[in-house]
């Protein structure tokens, strides 16, 4: 019981990250009908934005954690946001109106072009930082072995269902929120209605690519160790969790990335860690073929 | 108003507008009757700059817009309840009105929804409903509200009639009607349904394969031998 509530706790904070990179996929693919394979190297690119903040702020002196973490935060999210705008404009917009691969292929070019750059940048050995937040809770206690959660757990989990939910409200209520939708609807019918469709998408890329810095921020923290080849892996588990969740669907793509990462903890914990990833792909695997739309995506029955 | 000249659209190799010129003047209904795949729909499209002219110019209120984006060109006071009403389906009628109003900002938000539920009551009681799971007739007056929430300067309505049941088709020209004449909006009405729409509109334009054959008043249309036979037989 002891060990299950473990699990749990290391699986939530892992879906929480998944969760905020496969908001981004499912964002976009809902507007634009497009799988954006760089989004992987966007969360990369926001972890390396968040250990660099980190080493500035060391050097300016500031180092009240609470007050780091926070301008960390912002400027990950504000950088990594830009990096997403210019992905879009450089490599996406320019093919808008091509054949449906086109996009798709210059992804996978930007993808590639992302990790040399930062391999380039940055050299391609492992960037360690230093434990910035420490200590936790001790949950439950059984013989030798303690539940634990924590302190950077917490922060994860927290700021996820935090941003999420002002995220959610965005989506829902703003009349930003409402022109995605309408996008994400009908392009067409959007722009008819005055909405400026090339600056919602930009947008929609921007906060895709916010949410994304954000969990590179987290597992910065939780790891302590980045390369330029992390975001290969979180971006294709993030996907798989989108596909999971129905790719398209918000809400989705938090459950996705919520059941992936437990499934993940849950098969580490019991099987095998070594083969937690080969878990992971099978469900993309198994929804692919048995429930294409994902577990929320479902179409809703429409008149004509 | 506007003042369409000589504006050509190309779908790939197919010209589906070879050379078009019309004009509408303020205050009036002006129809464009035309069989199917005449080019109807399209030149509504290409008012809006999508498809694009790839030739000619279209003038509104004495400015070009040929070249401005969708989005600009409906800022400027052009709306459109356009071809297969396209609402919103995964919105509510309240969401898809709030779309509508997207060009002023919703700004006249609250006195401009009571005047599309005064207009079309029906829509009052089913506005928390998602647009998809409106009937066909309750799906145009949600097209026509949307479009009138941004209050247009000219409103192009594209085949309002399509589909629906005689008496819908009655209510829904009567609706027409009534926003020309209480608002004095300006409308360019493309339809199928010839005879309902020369009898609501002051002028008419016959559109064949991209091209207008003949133009006139409403009356002298409804006269003319050729348009009868062509459009008006077969009883409407």
């Amino acid at each position: 019981m002891y060990y299950f509530l473990q699990q749990l706790v290391n699986g939530v904070t892992l879906g929480a990250m998944y969760g905020l990179i496969a908001i981004g996929y499912s964002m976009v693919y809902g507007i634009i009908g497009m799988i954006n394979f760089a989004h992987g190297e966007i969360y990369m690119i926001g972890a390396f934005i968040s250990i660099i903040s980190f080493l500035l702020l060391g050097i300016l002196g500031i180092t009240w954690v609470p007050l780091a973490l926070l301008l960390v935060l912002l400027l990950a999210m504000v950088f990594t946001a830009t990096y997403g705008w210019t992905v879009e404009r450089l490599a996406y917009r320019p093919l808008r109106g091509s054949f449906r691969l086109a996009p798709l292929i210059s992804a996978i070019g930007m993808s590639i072009f992302l990790q040399n750059y930062v391999q380039l940048l940055q050299g391609a050995n492992v960037k360690p930082l230093p434990p910035v937040v420490t200590g936790g809770w001790v949950l439950g206690r059984d013989g030798t072995f303690t539940v634990q959660i924590s302190n950077i757990q917490v922060i994860i989990i927290v700021l996820t269902v935090l941003l999420m939910t002002v995220f959610s409200w965005l989506i829902a209520k703003t009349p930003l929120g409402r022109a995605q939708r309408a996008c994400e609807q009908d392009l067409k019918m959007a722009a008819l209605c005055g909405v400026d469709v090339d600056r919602t998408i930009s947008l929609t890329f921007v906060m895709g690519a916010a949410l994304a810095a954000v969990a590179g921020l987290m597992a910065t923290l939780y790891y302590g160790v980045i390369d330029f080849f992390i975001g290969f892996l979180a971006g294709i588990k993030a996907f798989t969790a989108a596909v999971l969740g129905g790719i398209g669907s918000i809400p989705g793509a938090m459950l996705g990335g919520l059941l992936l990462g437990l499934v993940e903890a849950f098969w580490s914990g019991y099987f095998s860690t070594e083969y937690k990833d080969v878990a992971a792909f099978c469900i993309l695997v198994v929804v692919l073929i048995f429930l294409p739309t994902g577990l929320l995506g479902k179409p809703e029955v429409e008149k004509v | 108003m506007l003042e369409v000249e000589d504006v050509h659209t190309r779908y790939g190799h197919i010209e589906a507008l070879k050379g078009v010129s019309l004009e509408v003047r303020r205050g009036e209904i002006v129809t464009i009757i035309g069989a199917n795949g005449a080019g109807k729909s399209t030149l509504l499209m290409t008012i809006c700059g999508n498809p694009r002219a790839s030739a000619g110019r279209i003038l509104f209120e004495g400015e070009d817009i040929t070249e401005l984006p969708t989005y600009e060109i409906v800022r400027r006071g052009i709306s459109q309840a356009p071809e297969g009403r396209r609402i919103f389906p995964r919105m509510t009628v309240l969401e898809n009105l709030q779309m509508g109003a997207v060009p002023n900002g919703g700004r006249y938000f609250e006195e401009d929804v009571e005047q599309v539920f005064e207009l079309f009551p029906r829509l009052r009681e089913r506005q928390h409903q998602r647009g998809g799971t409106l009937s066909g007739g309750e799906q145009q007056m949600l097209c026509i509200g949307r479009a009138l929430m941004a209050r247009p300067k000219l409103l192009l309505l594209d085949e309002p009639s399509l589909g629906l049941a005689p008496m819908l088709v009655r209510q829904i020209f009567h609706s027409i009607v009534e926003i020309n004449r209480t608002r004095g909006l300006t409308i360019l009405l493309v339809e199928q349904n010839a005879y309902q729409a020369l009898r609501i509109a002051h002028r008419g334009y016959v559109l064949a394969t991209g091209q207008i054959v003949m133009e006139g008043t409403s009356a002298q249309l409804l006269a003319d031998p050729e348009v009868r036979a062509a459009y008006l037989e077969g009883g409407h």
